[in-house]
C-alpha cells in the first residue's frame, strides 16, 4: 500500500529534482550511493516500526499481543477493532469520530475563509506594518493553551456552550488561524503583482479578485494549509477532553478512557490508537507532496 | 530591540483590546444560568471510573432502559481523570452531568458546599419501596452520610482491602498464612515465593502516583505501623518515626520481590500481572477478588484470601464506596434516582450473577448478597473475608492515635488530594530507584503541613 | 539567497516596499479610504484571533489575583498577592521550568539533526525513495495522544513491550529488562516526541533541499568544489530558513507539549512540565488562583522567549515583498 501511494508523489515532484539529481550522481561512487540508499532504508524502516507494530498488534488477540518476547506472527483477529467498535461495552466510538470530523472539518474551512482575505491583506497590498501583524499572529500561537483553560471553561458554562461542538469548532479555529495566514501569506507573495493590476484595471472588487484569480492560483497551497489544519484539530487533547463530555466528545478523547483496568488491553488499545489515526493517515499519505510544500513555503517568501 | 517593543507593543495593545472585550462580556457572567438541556427529558448523563463493574454496568443498561423509558448517557473514564472531571463539574455546579461515580472521601466536602442533593429530598426516592436502604452495610451508609446528617449517594459496590495469594504456589513453598497474617509474615512470604515459578515474584503491590493509586495501601501500612499524616491537633506526621518505618517497609518490600515495572503499576496492572501468574501474592481492595474469580479467569479457584496484614492494630483493611451522587443542579433527580436505584438495587445483582457470573457481582454493599446461596457458592473463597474485612474497619479510628478528621488510606480534607499526589510522585520515585524514603516524607512533611496548617485551631 | 547568512538583529524589520506609501499622519491615514480597503480583509480574522486569545488571558489575570479555590467557594476575596508569592517560592514549578526548557531544546535540537540527515539521505536517488519517505512521514500522522499511549504500553512496557521483547528475541531470557519509563522518564518522553516530531522536520529541510537551484550546485561543481565545500558552503545557507522554520514551529508545539506528560509519566520523576504543573494545580489542588498566577507567568516568560525566538527567526520575513 505504501509503495503505491508514495509513487504519485515522487513522479510530481521529479521535475523539480531533476537538476539536483544530476549533480548528486555525478558526484557520488555507485558503491556509496548504494550504502547511502540502504540507510535511508534502514532508517525509513526503523521510523515506521513502532507504527507497523500498532497495527501489527491491533490485529492479533491479548494473549499474543502480551508475549515476551513479541509474537510476530501470531495469527490475525479483528477483536480488538470488534472491541473499540463496542463488542463488549456497548459505547460505539462513532459519535466521538463523527464530532471530531465535524470539529475538524468545519473549523479548518472557517480558518481557510478567514485566512484568505487576511492574508491577501498581508501580503499583496499590504497594510502598514504588517509584519507586526504577522508576529502578533504567531505570537499567539506562543501562549500556552492550558492556561486559558479556566476561563474557558467558565465562560463557556455561563454561556451554556459546555460539550458543545460548535464551541469546539470555534477553539480550534483561533487555534489554527494563525498558521495558516502565516503559511497562505507565502502562497500569495509567490503570485506576480501584474496579475492583480490587470484585475483592479478591470475594476474587480475584492471578493471577485479573491474568487477569480487569487483561490484557483494557489489552490494547492490552500489545499496543504487546509491539510495541516485538519490534523491539528483533529489531534487536539487538552482543550475537547475539559471543554467536552458526553455530546460533543472527540475522538482522541474517547481514546483516553478506552484505557481500562480490565487485565490485558494492548491489542484493543492499539486497534483503538489505529482506528482514531486512520483519518490522518489517510489523507497524510494522500497528500504527502502537499504537506512538504505547505509546511516550508512560509520559508521561501 | 525595536522589534522587541514592537511586538510587546501589539500584544499589550490587543490585550487591552480584549480587556475592554472581557469588561462588557462580564457583566453578563453572573445572571445567564447553565443551559443544561439539551437531550431528550427521559435521558439522564452518568459519569463513572472504568473500573470492570461499571463497564458491565454500561452493557447492562439497555436492562434498564427498557423498564423505565429512561436513556442513560455514560462518559467513562480512567480513575484520575475522572475525578478530576469530577471535581471541576461539581465545584462549578456546571450541570452536565446528573450522577457521577464519587465516594465516602467527597461525601464531606461536597456536601458541606452544596454541591449533591440530599436523597431524602428527592420524591422517587422517598417513594422507592424496592430499593430497601436498611439492606445496605450500616458502615456505608453512615459514610455515605454528610455531616448534616442527611444521606448523599448509594454505594455500587463497597470494598476493603485484604490479601491475596495463589494457595498453590503457597503450598508448594510451604506457607501458611493465618486468617490476619502480620506484615513481617507477609514480607517473609514474598521472598519464599518470589520465582516459585519462573517469572513469577512474590507480591503486587501499587507504586503508582496518584492519591488513590499507591498511597491507598500505602496509607493502611502506615496506620498499623503506628503512623498517621496528621496527629488530632493537625501536626503532619509525614516524616515521623512510625510512617517513615512503614514507607521504608513497603517500598524495600515491592522493590525486593514486587513485580516488574512496580512503579507504574496499580489496580488495573497488579490484576494483569495476578491473573497471568506474574505475582503470587496481592494486597489490594477486595472487589479484585470478582475478576480473579471470573469466569474466565485463569487463576480462578487458585486464589486464597485472608485480612489486610497487620502489625500494631488489630486490622488495617480500607473502606470505599464507589457510590452514586446526584449534582445539587440536576432537574432530573427523580430519574437520577430510578437510575441508581437499579443499579445499586438487588435484581441489578442478580441479572449480573445470572449473565455474567456471580463472582463478579458488584458486591460489598447489601446484608442480602451475603445470603444469597448463588453468591455464596461462587463466591465463598472471598466472600466472607470481604465481609468481614468491610466490617472490622473503622473509619474515625484506623490507627494508633486519635484523628482530626475520617478516613482510613485517605484524610478527609479538599487538600489531601493535591498534597498527597505530590508526595506520591516521589514515593513512587523511591520505587523507581530515583529518589530516598527520607528525601520524600521531608519535602511530603511541609506539603502536608502547609495544608494542616489551615485547619490548626479550626 | 546568499545574503540570508549573516543578518544583524537591527535589520530583522522589514526592508522598505516599492508599494509602501510614503510615512503620513495617522489621521490621514484612518480617513485614507484606500488604506481601509487594504485593511478591511484583514479585520475578521484579526478580530476573531484577538478576541480569542487575548480575552481567556485577560480573565486568567484578573483570576490570579484572587484566592479562588473551588472547595472554598465561600471564601473568595479579589486583590491578593499570596499566588504570585507562592509562584516564585515554589520549588515544584522551578523543576517544572527547568524541564520544560530541558525536553522543548532536547527535542527540537535532536529532531533537526536528525531531520537533516534524513532529508539529507531522502534528497538523493535510490530505489523505493518514495516508499521511504512515507515510512518516515508515518510517525507525525498518528495522534499524539494514540502514540504517546502505543509508547507506554506497547514499547516501553518493561513487561510485553516491544523493547524488552526484542531484547530477549536477542539476547535469550537473561536478557537485561529495563522498565524504561521509570528508569529513564525524561529520556522515555524525549525519544517518544523525537520519534514523533523528527518526520515533520525532515519534511520541511526535504523540501529546502529540494528548492535549491540545480544551476548554482552544478556551477559549484564545475568550479572543483568537493562535497563537504558545497554542502558547508552552499546548501548550509539555502537550508538556514528551513532550519529556523523547521525550529519555530517544534518549539511552539514542544513547549505547550502536553499529552505525552499526561500519558507516560503523569508528571511523575520530575517530567512535569510547565502545561502539565498548571493542569494538576487547576484540577487536582482545584486552585483556581494560583494555577491562574501560574498561567500569567507562563505567559509573561513565554512572550519573552517568543520574541527572542521570532527575532531570531526573523530572516524570514527579510525578502518579503
Amino acid at each position: 500500500m505504501t509503495t503505491a501511494l508514495a509513487a504519485n508523489p515522487s513522479k510530481t515532484a521529479a521535475e523539480k529534482r531533476a537538476s539536483n539529481a544530476r549533480v548528486r550522481n555525478n558526484r557520488r561512487g555507485s558503491k556509496g550511493g548504494i550504502f547511502l540508499g540502504l540507510l535511508a532504508w534502514v532508517i525509513g524502516i526503523i521510523f515506521v516500526f513502532p507504527v507497523f507494530y500498532m497495527l501489527l498488534t491491533s490485529l492479533h488477540s491479548e494473549f499474543d499481543a502480551a508475549t515476551n518476547p513479541p509474537s510476530f506472527f501470531a495469527p490475525l483477529t479483528l477483536d480488538g477493532y470488534r472491541e473499540f467498535f463496542g463488542a463488549s461495552s456497548g459505547a460505539s466510538p462513532w459519535p466521538p469520530l463523527i464530532n471530531s470530523a465535524t470539529a475538524s472539518i468545519v473549523s479548518t474551512i472557517v480558518v481557510i475563509l478567514l485566512a484568505i482575505p487576511a492574508a491577501y491583506a498581508l501580503s499583496v497590498k499590504p497594510v502598514e506594518k504588517w509584519t507586526d501583524v504577522m508576529f502578533f499572529f504567531l505570537s499567539t500561537k506562543f501562549l500556552p493553551a492550558v492556561a486559558g483553560l479556566l476561563p474557558l471553561y467558565i465562560i463557556a458554562k455561563t454561556i451554556g456552550v459546555l460539550d458543545n461542538i460548535n464551541f469546539i469548532v470555534i477553539l480550534y479555529t483561533a487555534m489554527n488561524l494563525p498558521i495558516a495566514v502565516w503559511m497562505l501569506r507565502s502562497f500569495l507573495a509567490d503570485i506576480p503583482v501584474e496579475l492583480f493590476e490587470a484585475a483592479s484595471i478591470d475594476g474587480a472588487g475584492l471578493i471577485r479578485t479573491l474568487r477569480s484569480i487569487i483561490v484557483p492560483i494557489i489552490s494547492p497551497g490552500i489545499a496543504a494549509t487546509a491539510l495541516i489544519c485538519f490534523i491539528f484539530s483533529w489531534n487536539e487533547l487538552l482543550l475537547a477532553n475539559t471543554l467536552t463530555s458526553i455530546v460533543a466528545q472527540t475522538a482522541p478523547v474517547f481514546l483516553t478512557s478506552f484505557v481500562t483496568s480490565q487485565g490485558l488491553f494492548l491489542a484493543k488499545v492499539c486497534a483503538a490508537a489505529t482506528a482514531v489515526s486512520l483519518p490522518v493517515l489517510i489523507a497524510g499519505f494522500a497528500a504527502q507532496d502537499k504537506l512538504v510544500q505547505g509546511l516550508s513555503l512560509g520559508a521561501v517568501k | 530591540m525595536r522589534l522587541t517593543s514592537k511586538l510587546v507593543a501589539a500584544v499589550g495593545l490587543s490585550t487591552v483590546l480584549a480587556a475592554t472585550a472581557a469588561c462588557s462580556g462580564a457583566g453578563g457572567a453572573g445572571g445567564v444560568g447553565g443551559g443544561g438541556g439539551g437531550a431528550s427529558d427521559n435521558s439522564i448523563n452518568v459519569l463513572m471510573v472504568n473500573n470492570p463493574q461499571m463497564l458491565a454496568l454500561q452493557k447492562h443498561i439497555g436492562e434498564f432502559t427498557k423498564q423505565s423509558g429512561i436513556t442513560v448517557n455514560f462518559t467513562v473514564k480512567p480513575e484520575n481523570d475522572m475525578r478530576n472531571q469530577a471535581a471541576q463539574e461539581f465545584a462549578n455546579q456546571s450541570g452536565q452531568f446528573d450522577v457521577a461515580t464519587l465516594s465516602n472521601f467527597e461525601v464531606p466536602i461536597y456536601s458541606k458546599n452544596g454541591w449533591l442533593t440530599p436523597l431524602d429530598d428527592i420524591p422517587a426516592y422517598k417513594a422507592d419501596t424496592t430499593f430497601d436502604q436498611a439492606d445496605i452495610f450500616p458502615s456505608m451508609t453512615k459514610s455515605l452520610t454528610g455531616p448534616d446528617g442527611k444521606l448523599y449517594g448509594e454505594p455500587f459496590y463497597g470494598e476493603s482491602s485484604f490479601l491475596m495469594y495463589r494457595k498453590d504456589i503457597a503450598e508448594k513453598v510451604g506457607v501458611k498464612f493465618n486468617e490476619t497474617p502480620t506484615w513481617d509474615e507477609v514480607a517473609a512470604a514474598a521472598a519464599k515465593m518470589d520465582g516459585a515459578e519462573s517469572g513469577m515474584k512474590g507480591i503486587c503491590l501499587r507504586g503508582l502516583p496518584g492519591w488513590g493509586e499507591v498511597f491507598a495501601p500505602l496509607t493502611t501500612v502506615v496506620n498499623t505501623f503506628g503512623g498517621t499524616w496528621f496527629d488530632k491537633d493537625w501536626n503532619a506526621q509525614v516524616n515521623a518515626q512510625p510512617f517513615k518505618d512503614a514507607t521504608t517497609f513497603y517500598t524495600d518490600l515491592v522493590k525486593a520481590h514486587g513485580e516488574a515495572g512496580a512503579a507504574q503499576a496499580g489496580f488495573a496492572e497488579c490484576l494483569t500481572a495476578t491473573t497471568q501468574s506474574k505475582t503470587a501474592m496481592w494486597y489490594d481492595a477486595t472487589s479484585a477478588a470478582g475478576s480473579l474469580e471470573a469466569p474466565d479467569s485463569p487463576v480462578k479457584g487458585k486464589m486464597g484470601y485472608v485480612q489486610a496484614p497487620v502489625k500494631e492494630t488489630k486490622a488495617s483493611g480500607w473502606l470505599y464506596a464507589w457510590s452514586w451522587m446526584i449534582e445539587k443542579k440536576s432537574t432530573k433527580a427523580d430519574n437520577a434516582w430510578k437510575f441508581i436505584s437499579w443499579a445499586s438495587g438487588k435484581d441489578y445483582e442478580n441479572l449480573v450473577g445470572q449473565q455474567d457470573g456471580w463472582a463478579t457481582v458488584p458486591a460489598g454493599k447489601r446484608e442480602s448478597t451475603y445470603a444469597n446461596a448463588d453468591y455464596i457458592k461462587a463466591a465463598g473463597a472471598f466472600a466472607e473475608p470481604t465481609k468481614t474485612a468491610i466490617e472490622s474497619a473503622d473509619p474515625t479510628n484506623p490507627g494508633v492515635q486519635p484523628r482530626p478528621t475520617v478516613g482510613i488510606q485517605f484524610v478527609d480534607i479538599p487538600e489531601f488530594t493535591d498534597f498527597a499526589t505530590k508526595i506520591s510522585q516521589d514515593i513512587s520515585g523511591v520505587i523507581a530507584g530515583k529518589t530516598t524514603v527520607d528525601e520524600a516524607l521531608d519535602n511530603g512533611q511541609k506539603l502536608a503541613q502547609a495544608a494542616g496548617d489551615k485547619y490548626k485551631g479550626k | 539567497m546568499a545574503t540570508a547568512t549573516a543578518t544583524p538583529p537591527d535589520q530583522t524589520a522589514p526592508a522598505p516596499k516599492k508599494t509602501k506609501v510614503p510615512e503620513r499622519s495617522f489621521g490621514e491615514r484612518w480617513g485614507d479610504k484606500k488604506g481601509w480597503a487594504r485593511r478591511v480583509p484583514l479585520l475578521p480574522a484579526l478580530a476573531f484571533i484577538v478576541i480569542m486569545t487575548q480575552l481567556p488571558f485577560v480573565a486568567t489575570i484578573l483570576v490570579s489575583f484572587t484566592n479562588w479555590n473551588a472547595n472554598y467557594p465561600d471564601e473568595i476575596k479579589f486583590g491578593t498577592l499570596q499566588n504570585f508569592v507562592t509562584v516564585f517560592t515554589d520549588a515544584g514549578l522551578r523543576q517544572s521550568v527547568f524541564f520544560t526548557i530541558l525536553l522543548t531544546v532536547t527535542v527540537v535540537l535532536v529532531s533537526l539533526a536528525f531531520g537533516l540527515g534524513i532529508a539529507l539521505l531522502l534528497n538523493r536517488n535510490f530505489i523505493g525513495r518514495g516508499a521511504v519517505r512515507t515510512m518516515m512521514i508515518a510517525p507525525f500522522l498518528v495522534v499524539p495522544v494514540a502514540a504517546a499511549l502505543l509508547w507506554k504500553h506497547a514499547m516501553y512496557n518493561p513487561e510485553y513491550g516491544l523493547f524488552n521483547g526484542l531484547l530477549t528475541q536477542v539476547f535469550g531470557a537473561s536478557a537485561p529488562q529495563p522498565d524504561w519509563i521509570t528508569d529513564f522518564p525524561r529520556l522515555a518522553i524525549m525519544g517518544e516526541l523525537i520519534w514523533q516530531w523528527t518526520p515533520f522536520m525532515t519534511l520541511i529541510l526535504l523540501a529546502g533541499l529540494q528548492s535549491r537551484p540545480g544551476d548554482v550546485m552544478e556551477a559549484a561543481q564545475v568550479d572543483g568544489a568537493n562535497a563537504w565545500q558545497t554542502f558547508a558552503n552552499m546548501t548550509m545557507p539555502h537550508m538556514r530558513r528551513y532550519l529556523e522554520l523547521a525550529g519555530l514551529l517544534g518549539t511552539i508545539y514542544i513547549i505547550q507539549q502536553f499529552d505525552s506528560v499526561f500519558t507516560l509519566t503523569a508528571g511523575a520523576y520530575g517530567t512535569a512540565n510547565l502545561p502539565y504543573t498548571i493542569y494538576q494545580t487547576l484540577y487536582n489542588a482545584q486552585d483556581y488562583g494560583l494555577a491562574s498566577a501560574q498561567g500569567v507567568i507562563v505567559v509573561i516568560g513565554t512572550i519573552i522567549i517568543a520574541t527572542f525566538a521570532l527575532r531570531t527567526v526573523s530572516s524570514l520575513f527579510e525578502e518579503g515583498n
